[in-house]
C-alpha cells in the first residue's frame, strides 16, 4: 500500500510541477464550454447539461491520452523506471498508483467545470440527479480512456507513438457506438454482430448513464474496460520494463 | 550477504551474463571489473531485481531474488548507471518520495535526511530541481537515494563515472568509510579505483568470471600494475 501512495502522490505532484497540468486544464475547460454554447445551449431552451456531456467523449478522445502518454513512456525513456523498480514497490502498485493519480487529475478537471452546473441552476430547475450521473459517467469514461492510454504508454517508449495509438483505440470505442457507424454497418452486418459491435462501443453505455439510468451492464462495461487495460499495462511492464 | 549461483541472462541471441557465481560477505568491497559490454550492468540489475535471470539465482541478506524481490530491494541500496532520477523534482522532494516508498516516516525520516544530506554533501542543492544539477551532484543525489535507508548491501554501478578528480576522491572516501559494516559491490572500469577502495576483485568478460581474487594478489601474481593485469587477462581471453 505504501508503494501505491508514494507513487500516486509523486505523480500527482508531477502534473503540477510541470506546465502539463495547466495547459491541459485551460484547454479542456475552454473547449468543454465553447462546444456546449456553440452547439446551441441557449437555443435548446432547456436547463440541463445534456449538450455539455455529449461533447465529452470526443473531447476526451484527444485530451485523456495526452495526460496518459507520459505515465510510462517518460519513465522508460529517462531510465527512471530503473530507480522506481529498485524501490520496494511492486509493478502492480506502481501501475495503480500512476493510474489513480492521473484519474484523480482528470477528476479535478471535471470538478473545475462547476460553472456549467451553476449556470444551468441559475437559468432554471435542472434535475440534480441527472447532473450527478452525467459527471459519474464522464468520470468513468475518462478512467477507461486513461487505462487505454496507460497501456499504450507502457508499450511504446516514445510519447508520440503512445499518444497516437491511444487516440486511435479510444476513437474506435467511441465511433463503434455512434449512430452513423451503426447505420453504415447495418447495411452488410448480420443483426447479432451489429448488436455486439454497438454494445462494445462506448456511446450507448455513456448515454444511458447520462440519462440517469444506472444499470449494472453499463457500470460493469466501464469497470471491466479499466481493469482489463490496467492489468494489461502491468503485464506489459513486467515483461519489458528493462527493454 | 550476497550469494550468486550460476546466474545467466541473454537478450535475444546475445548472452550477457553466462553463469556467474560468487559470494560476498560483510566488510567486502567487491570491485566488479570488465570491459564495456562484459555483462557488469546486467549482473547488477539482476541482483537489484530489475531484470529477472533466465537461469540460476542469487540471495541477498538471505532473501532469494526470484521469490522475495521486495525483501531484497528493502535490504539493498542500488545506484544505477547514470543515476536515474525524476528530473522535474527538487532534491528534497525526490528524497522524500524515496522515504515514502521505503516507509521511513516521522522522526526517522528527519534523521535519515539530515544524515544523508551531510554525508553526500548536497545541502547546497537541496531545493534545486534535479535537471539543473551538474553530473557530480546528480550522482551524489543518486547515492543519497541509495543510502537513505542505511542498507546492509550496496550495489553501485559506475558510481564515479563522469565525475571530476575531487568528486571521485570524495565518493571513494564515502565508500571506504561505509565499508566496515556493509557489503558493497562496485562496478567500474577505472583500475586505480579498485586499488583505492576494493578488497576483492572480480574480472568479468563476455558474461563469464575470469578472475576472482584480491587486487594485491593479482599484482603479486602478475608482477605488474593492475592496468597491465586487466589488459593481459581480458585480451588473452577475447582474442
Amino acid at each position: 500500500m505504501n508503494g501505491f501512495w508514494a507513487v500516486c502522490k509523486r505523480e500527482l505532484k508531477g502534473y503540477f510541477a510541470t506546465p502539463v497540468a495547466y495547459v491541459f486544464l485551460v484547454i479542456f475547460l475552454f473547449f468543454s464550454g465553447y462546444l456546449t454554447f456553440r452547439r446551441g445551449f441557449f437555443e435548446v431552451g432547456q436547463a440541463d447539461m445534456y449538450l455539455f456531456f455529449s461533447n465529452l467523449p470526443l473531447l476526451f478522445v484527444f485530451m485523456v491520452p495526452s495526460t496518459a502518454m507520459r505515465l510510462w513512456s517518460e519513465e522508460r525513456r529517462s531510465g527512471s523506471i530503473e530507480l522506481l523498480m529498485s524501490l520496494p514497490i511492486t509493478v502492480t502498485q506502481a501501475v495503480l498508483g500512476k493510474f489513480v493519480a492521473a484519474w484523480f487529475f482528470i477528476g479535478i478537471a471535471l470538478l473545475l467545470t462547476f460553472p456549467m452546473p451553476l449556470t444551468v441552476y441559475y437559468l432554471g430547475h435542472p434535475d440534480i440527479g441527472l447532473i450527478i450521473t452525467g459527471y459519474l459517467g464522464s468520470f468513468l469514461m475518462a478512467g477507461s480512456f486513461l487505462a487505454i492510454g496507460c497501456f499504450f504508454s507502457a508499450l511504446a517508449k516514445s510519447q508520440v507513438i503512445s499518444f497516437i495509438l491511444a487516440v486511435v483505440a479510444c476513437a474506435v470505442l467511441v465511433y463503434a457506438g455512434m449512430p452513423t457507424t451503426v447505420n453504415y454497418l447495418s447495411t452488410f452486418l448480420p443483426a447479432g454482430i451489429l448488436e455486439a459491435v454497438e454494445n462494445m462501443g462506448l456511446q450507448t453505455h455513456f448515454e444511458s448513464i447520462q440519462r440517469g439510468v444506472l444499470e449494472f451492464k453499463d457500470l460493469s462495461y466501464f469497470v471491466l474496460l479499466i481493469i482489463g487495460w490496467v492489468a494489461g499495462c502491468s503485464i506489459i511492464l513486467d515483461e519489458r520494463k528493462a527493454a | 550477504m550476497i550469494s550468486v549461483k550460476d546466474l545467466r541472462r541473454s537478450f535475444g541471441s546475445i548472452v550477457a551474463v553466462d553463469g556467474i557465481s560468487f559470494e560476498a560477505k560483510r566488510g567486502d568491497v567487491l570491485g566488479f571489473l570488465g570491459p564495456n559490454g562484459a555483462g557488469k550492468t546486467t549482473a547488477m540489475r539482476m541482483l537489484a531485481c530489475f531484470l529477472t535471470p533466465d537461469g540460476g539465482t542469487a540471495t541477498v541478506c538471505g532473501h532469494d531474488i526470484l521469490r522475495e524481490p521486495l525483501k531484497v530491494r528493502q535490504s539493498l541500496g542500488y545506484l544505477a548507471e547514470n543515476a536515474p532520477a525524476y528530473n522535474e523534482m527538487t532534491v528534497g522532494s525526490f528524497l522524500n518520495f524515496v522515504c515514502d516508498a521505503r516507509r521511513i516516516y516521522g522522526r526517522g525520516r528527519k534523521d535519515a535526511l539530515a544524515r544523508i544530506v551531510t554525508r553526500c554533501s548536497i545541502e547546497s542543492v537541496y531545493h534545486q530541481t534535479i535537471e539543473t544539477l551538474s553530473k557530480g551532484y546528480r550522482r551524489r543525489v543518486g547515492l543519497a537515494q541509495a543510502l537513505i535507508h542505511d542498507p546492509p548491501v550496496l550495489i553501485l554501478d559506475e558510481p564515479t563515472d563522469g565525475l571530476d578528480p575531487n568528486q571521485k576522491h570524495e565518493v571513494r572516501q564515502l565508500i571506504s568509510r561505509m565499508a566496515k559494516d556493509k557489503c558493497i559491490v562496485v562496478s567500474t572500469h577505472i583500475l586505480e579505483e579498485v586499488e583505492a577502495v576494493c578488497n576483492r576483485t572480480i574480472i568479468i568478460e563476455r558474461g563469464k568470471i575470469l578472475v576472482d581474487s584480491t587486487p594485491e594478489e593479482l599484482k603479486r601474481k602478475y608482477q605488474t600494475s593492475l592496468d597491465e593485469v586487466f589488459r593481459k587477462i581480458t585480451r588473452r581471453k577475447s582474442a
